[in-house]
């Protein structure tokens, strides 16, 4: 576990999913991030950790090419890629099933829609407002909304952050559902330890600005995982000791 | 505990609940009924201020006769200018709001424009269109423009960058962002922006008619008041007043309609 700095996992004969180089992107005079190889396989669920304003959502951006003023190259990435907000970013005018199909006007796939509230736990809300939504539900209509082009990879900016634990927990959990069950690839941004570490295969701690890489942890274990997990709780003790050496807690 | 509790939502459900109607109708009530006695007193002149009860009479003279003739040239007149100028106001306003080019082009001049009190063009309407219908509606027309023009581009630029990012992610054109989140996000402001205009447009109408009209509710003012008549100037005002409200209760109405999903502050939570 404890190699030197591994940041892309090698699996040979299999072309990544995700290739993103970065060089340096800053905003203006000031560096955001500094030279980062981020690739993500098949089905991989990583997750990027680190303090606010260390640019681990710019780098999210980066992906989603919401931003494309870097210097760097972007070699490879999935055709669908989806999008959770940290909010939840539902057009307040559109009912729960009309959010879902967003993307594709009037004439969405009804099924489809009809299949993923289901999926995400909100059957017989098709017709509701987001108005009439707890904040947990709301973010479920999100992770539906993002779902809904069939993407292979889903990226999600601290998608949980506004939510009490208990829904946080839930939520969680009904996403590794999720990504299993449509066999999609993860690029979670989190600033919790705990979360980065139970939803994913790989978790990269990022340091402060210039945002870097500084820790690769390989999580190695199979799902469904116990949150009570020791392993899990090694892991956070190393992820804690990665993130006070790069002088962010 | 729990009586205690029970005391307290008694306490506050209970003192004499007005249906939230008779609440609105009572303080005219008291105003009317109070003229009623001081005129009749004679502690005010007649001639000055008729009774409500004379107002009355006036009315349903007037709605025998030339009540209903007024009611439609003013109508007309308002219909006209306010659907010209609101429609302009929209154009313009989805242009300029949606575009920092056309921006650029038009939002000084509008802004200077705007500076000129509206019934300034008065005159220079009349010299250039004449007493007749023209000058009158344009004059509403102008009056209805910048509320909706100001309004629109309010809306369209305060609404949330956020929203507007998920329409980027999904790869929406320029076209499609409008329709499918600038346009709906900017509804709102849109209809603020309505709703001032057509008292705007109530309130130019009256100038109109003021100034030059052989028809119409503002000319039966200036008649009120030439032939020493304060009971046809109230019943004038009163019928404008009616009219005002329900052309504003049809646009609250429809407000009402399209905009369901505001999740806004409705005055019911609070318990002062």
């Amino acid at each position: 576990m404890n190699q030197p700095l591994r940041i892309h996992q090698t699996a040979p004969g299999k072309a990544p999913l995700l290739d993103l180089q970065v060089e340096h992107k800053a905003f203006g005079d000031t560096p955001v991030l500094g030279k980062i190889d981020l690739q993500l396989h098949p089905g991989e669920i990583v997750s990027l950790l680190g303090p606010s304003g260390c640019g681990k959502s710019t780098l999210l951006r980066l992906v989603a090419q919401l931003d494309q003023r870097f210097v760097g190259h972007l070699q490879q990435r999935p055709e669908q890629v989806g999008f959770v907000f940290q909010e939840p970013r539902l057009m307040p005018w559109l009912n729960v099933a009309d959010n879902i199909g967003f993307s594709e006007d009037k004439g969405y796939d009804r099924a489809r829609v009809a299949a993923l509230i289901e999926e995400v736990g909100l059957a017989g809300f098709a017709d509701a407002l987001p108005k009439a939504l707890s904040g947990g539900m709301a973010q479920r209509v999100a992770i539906a909304r993002g779902l809904y082009g069939q993407p292979q990879l889903l990226l999600l900016d601290e998608p949980f952050s506004a939510v009490d634990a208990f829904t946080r927990f839930k939520l969680q959990d009904l996403l590794l559902e999720l990504a299993r069950r449509h066999g999609i690839a993860l690029l979670v941004v989190t600033h919790d330890v705990d979360e980065a570490l139970y939803l994913s295969d790989r978790v990269l701690v990022i340091s402060n600005r210039p945002g870097t890489v500084c820790r690769e942890l390989q999580v190695g274990l199979g799902y469904p995982r116990e949150r009570r997990d020791d392993r899990l709780a090694r892991l956070r003790n190393e992820a804690l000791e990665a993130l006070h050496r790069a002088r962010v807690i | 505990m729990s009586s205690h509790s029970n005391l307290l939502a008694a306490g506050t459900a209970q003192p004499r609940q007005w249906p939230r109607r008779l609440k609105g109708l009572a303080l005219p009530v008291a105003i009317i009924l109070l003229l009623e006695a001081v005129v009749r007193l004679g502690w005010i002149a007649a001639y000055q201020m008729p009774a409500p009860s004379e107002v009355a009479q006036t009315l349903l003279q007037l709605a025998d006769g030339a009540l209903w003739k007024h009611i439609g040239a003013s109508l007309s007149r308002v219909l006209a200018g306010f659907a010209i100028g609101a429609l302009l106001g929209l154009l313009f306003a989805a242009w300029v709001g949606l575009s920092r080019e056309a921006e650029a082009w038009l939002e000084p001049t509008f802004a200077s424009l705007r500076a000129i009190p509206s019934l300034a063009w008065v005159p220079l309407l009349l010299l250039w269109l004449g007493i007749g219908e023209t000058s009158k509606i344009t004059l509403i027309a102008i009056g209805a423009f910048f509320p909706v023009y100001l309004n629109g581009v309010a809306a369209i630029r305060n609404i949330d960058r956020k929203l507007v990012e998920v329409a980027r992610m999904y790869g929406f054109g320029p076209l499609r962002l409008a329709r499918r989140v600038l346009l709906p996000a900017a509804i709102p402001g849109v209809f603020t922006g309505l709703r001032s205009a057509l008292s705007l447009s109530w309130m130019f109408l009256v100038a109109a008619e003021l100034i030059a009209a052989t028809r119409g509710l503002g000319y039966l003012l200036s008649d009120g008041r030439e032939t020493s008549r304060p009971d046809l100037v109230l019943a004038a005002i009163i019928v404008l007043a009616l009219l005002g409200k329900l052309s504003d209760g049809l646009l609250a109405g429809l407000e009402k309609r399209w905009l369901a999903w505001r999740d806004t502050f409705d005055g019911t939570d609070t318990k002062a």
